[in-house]
């Protein structure tokens, strides 16, 4: 790996640190601000079980901020981690609460804009929609919480000494948790808009683990988070330790506890296979802000007593970050981008065509797309998905649904399955029936990315997807996820 | 060869256990002081100073001693292992307001054995009665001093009794002191007669504040 890149990957790191430096306050603030856990073990604790949550369920939340806007060329990812990272920076010194989820998400609309991609509204309503549900969510598990905490020790008579000793434990445990679900939740943010231009290969270190490239740079990102923790989180714990509402260490393990159960909710990939398993609803993975979480569960417990301890002019507060930060993180990456690209000549994203050929608009009639509705641009190619979106609704009447397929099928991505790559491919994430499918389209070459994807389901039942219902979700996801590698490995670069 | 547990697994709430002990055997110093002082009153006014009445006094200074020995270690291992952060202030006035207690019954014995006061026959059951009262306000208050610990939940229960013994105790200290001031004893008598009220009066009051202020803490222990 050459320095440029490290460099590259710098602005990610800074946006690690900060967020290190930051939202470890979240979940051992209070331990630390009221001198029930020493600063020493509140930094060994989290800076571990972040790097863990990172590396092992990191994957979750950051394919849904890749399906918000792919970011292809590392220089554009330099720039998205560091409009947000300036960001974040900015609004804690103007004590504004701000949130890394909200800064990336507008850095990467910032890239969308500027690259002429088109932004995903469909996940980026699921991402805006989480975002409000979250604080409410922590609000009422902290609540419930409480009061089967309260039930319990109402009948367990401890003395109080020793109930201290069991708190003491239970703010490590609740913390060692907390760092975990902050590390899966938002690693996300720090490195997610590198994971497609990722400069690493899988690397395997016994014959049964393997570390993908998306884990090493998640390792490096969470490395990141944990030396923020260890540097300069402790001024933060100190002060923000009781800013909210003033809290008893139990009330205080309640807060942390409500925190890490939603963090981790909207990153566990493995709550949501076994939901879809189950044949129930499943959460989104997407990468929520710790503050805000932190927050709705203090102000569900102020609630719960009563609501004259809370300050309520914190949640204007939250409101104006809420408003602000993605805007000003989208525009910084915008003007970011513009320098980098004609200042510094530097290559911000990849150039893409899509073409409306005969073949795709086979493809999208049989996805329900009517020929008809479009005749006219069968046989254009554009420059970007933003121009094939604007040529589609000045003359077509098709819905957002409907581009949205048009822009999937019309990409075009050159894939080639050389035997050099084959070579390099982690198989121990293939089946047997899928490996043999691949290794048998060896030398072929595909324009588009679903002519290797019916190549395969041609061979094999193996790698075609079933049909949509509640039992097959987590076959399909799956499914989606080796397909998405299998063009990562086998794209031809440009 | 023989294995034996880890001696670390037992101590893991080991300290925690022996300090538990420890302020539990402080209480149990208030009690025992109290109990000795209505003896040693007792004996007082039966046979006035005496050896059996010295060895009281002895004894009571002894719990006195022990006591402080107690509230020290505790008030100091509170500190060092930084327990109860949140709490050890209050914990630390509560032990130091329970201490005054048993000082009141050592000052008290003392100023009998000094002073020894002239008590005529007809005000024995008077005194007898309040100091009484006035033990079983110091009692209940550390009965509401130990739930502070365990079960938070009934401190209220005995402060309420707390506050009934100690008005009893106002009670009949009014009726003592309207008895010895009718009498036709001498002026300093009955000054030196009320003095001695007062003084066991005190006991109860003191614990009246001791459950006040426990009510505050209690309030603040709550989840």
């Amino acid at each position: 790996m050459d320095l440029t890149v490290l460099i590259l990957l710098g602005s990610g790191l800074f946006l690690g640190w900060s967020l290190g430096a930051n939202d470890a306050a979240n979940v051992f603030g209070t331990a630390v601000g009221t001198r029930m856990v020493s600063f020493g073990t509140a930094a060994v604790v989290c800076g571990v079980f972040v790097i863990l949550g990172a590396v092992i369920s990191g994957a979750g939340a950051a394919n849904t901020l890749g399906k918000l806007g792919s970011i292809d060329a590392i220089a554009g990812s330099f720039m998205a981690a560091l409009a947000a990272a300036v960001t974040v920076y900015g609004m804690t010194r103007s004590g504004l609460p701000v949130s890394t989820s909200q800064a990336i998400v507008g850095a990467i609309i910032g890239w969308n804009l500027f690259s002429d991609a088109v932004t995903d509204t469909q996940a980026l309503a699921k991402i805006l929609f989480t975002w409000m549900v979250s604080p409410i969510l922590a609000g009422l598990i902290a609540v419930l919480l409480f009061k089967l905490t309260e039930w319990v020790l109402n009948r367990a008579h401890l003395h109080l000494l020793r109930l201290d000793a069991y708190t003491r434990f239970a703010l490590i445990g609740a913390g060692a948790f907390g760092a975990y679900s902050l590390g899966a939740n938002n690693i996300a943010n720090v490195m997610g808009v590198f994971v497609p231009v990722s400069p690493f290969t899988d690397f395997a270190l016994t014959e049964q683990f393997t570390l993908t490239s998306v884990q090493q740079l998640f390792l490096l990102g969470s490395i990141a988070i944990a030396l923020g923790v260890f540097t300069y989180s402790k001024r933060v714990m100190l002060t923000v330790g009781n800013e909210l509402m003033p809290m008893s260490p139990i009330n205080a393990w309640v807060v942390v506890v409500a925190h890490s159960i939603v963090l981790f909710l909207f990153a566990s990939q493995g709550l949501e296979h076994t939901l879809a398993e189950a044949g129930l609803p499943t959460i989104p993975l997407v990468p929520v802000s710790s503050s805000q979480a932190v927050i709705g569960a203090v102000i569900g417990l102020g609630l719960l007593k009563g609501g004259r301890n809370v300050r309520w002019s914190v949640l204007v507060q939250i409101g104006t970050g809420w408003v602000v930060t993605p805007f000003l993180a989208a525009a910084l990456c915008f003007v970011g981008l513009f320098f980098l690209q004609n200042v510094f000549d530097q290559q911000v994203y990849k150039p893409l065509r899509f073409e409306l050929t005969p073949q795709v608009a086979l493809r999208m009639s049989a996805r329900g797309v009517p020929q008809v509705a479009y005749a006219d641009l069968i046989g254009r190619s554009y420059e970007s998905s933003g121009a094939l979106l604007d040529d589609l609704t000045r003359h077509t009447l098709l819905t957002g649904k409907q581009v949205r397929i048009a822009i999937d099928q019309a990409k075009i991505q050159p894939l080639e399955i050389t035997r050099f790559k084959l070579a390099s491919t982690d198989f121990s994430r293939l089946n047997e029936a899928q490996r043999i499918a691949l290794q048998l389209l060896e030398g072929q070459q595909y324009q588009y990315a679903w002519e290797l994807a019916d190549a395969l389901s041609a061979l094999s039942p193996q790698w075609t997807p079933r049909p949509a219902a509640a039992v097959n979700r987590s076959f399909n996801k799956r499914l989606e996820e080796d397909f998405a590698y299998l063009v990562r490995t086998f794209e031809i670069s440009r | 060869m023989r294995f034996s547990l880890s001696p670390k697994k037992i101590t893991l709430f080991n300290k925690t256990r022996i300090l538990e002990r420890q302020i539990d055997e402080f209480f149990d110093k208030v009690a025992e002081a109290g109990l000795v002082f209505s003896h040693a009153l007792k004996m007082y006014l039966a046979v006035g100073v005496c050896d059996e009445f010295d060895a009281l006094l002895n004894q009571e200074s002894d719990i006195e001693g022990k006591a402080d020995n107690l509230r020290r270690n505790i008030e100091m291992e509170l500190y060092a292992q930084t327990l109860i952060p949140d709490l050890r202030g209050d914990v630390l006035r509560l032990l130091e307001d329970m201490d005054k207690l048993i000082n009141m019954y050592e000052g008290n014995l003392h100023r009998i054995s000094i002073q020894q006061p002239d008590v005529p026959e007809q005000f024995h059951a008077g005194y007898l009665e309040l100091t009484g009262t006035a033990v079983t306000c110091v009692e209940l208050v550390v009965m509401a001093a130990r739930s502070f610990f365990r079960d938070i939940n009934s401190v209220r229960d005995h402060n309420a009794k707390v506050i009934f013994h100690e008005t009893e105790a106002d009670k009949l200290s009014s009726k003592l002191q309207r008895a010895i001031f009718t009498s036709d004893l001498s002026l300093e008598r009955k000054m030196h007669l009320r003095y001695f009220v007062e003084r066991i009066d005190d006991l109860a009051n003191a614990a009246e504040d001791v459950a006040d202020t426990l009510a505050i803490y209690a309030i603040k222990r709550r989840v």
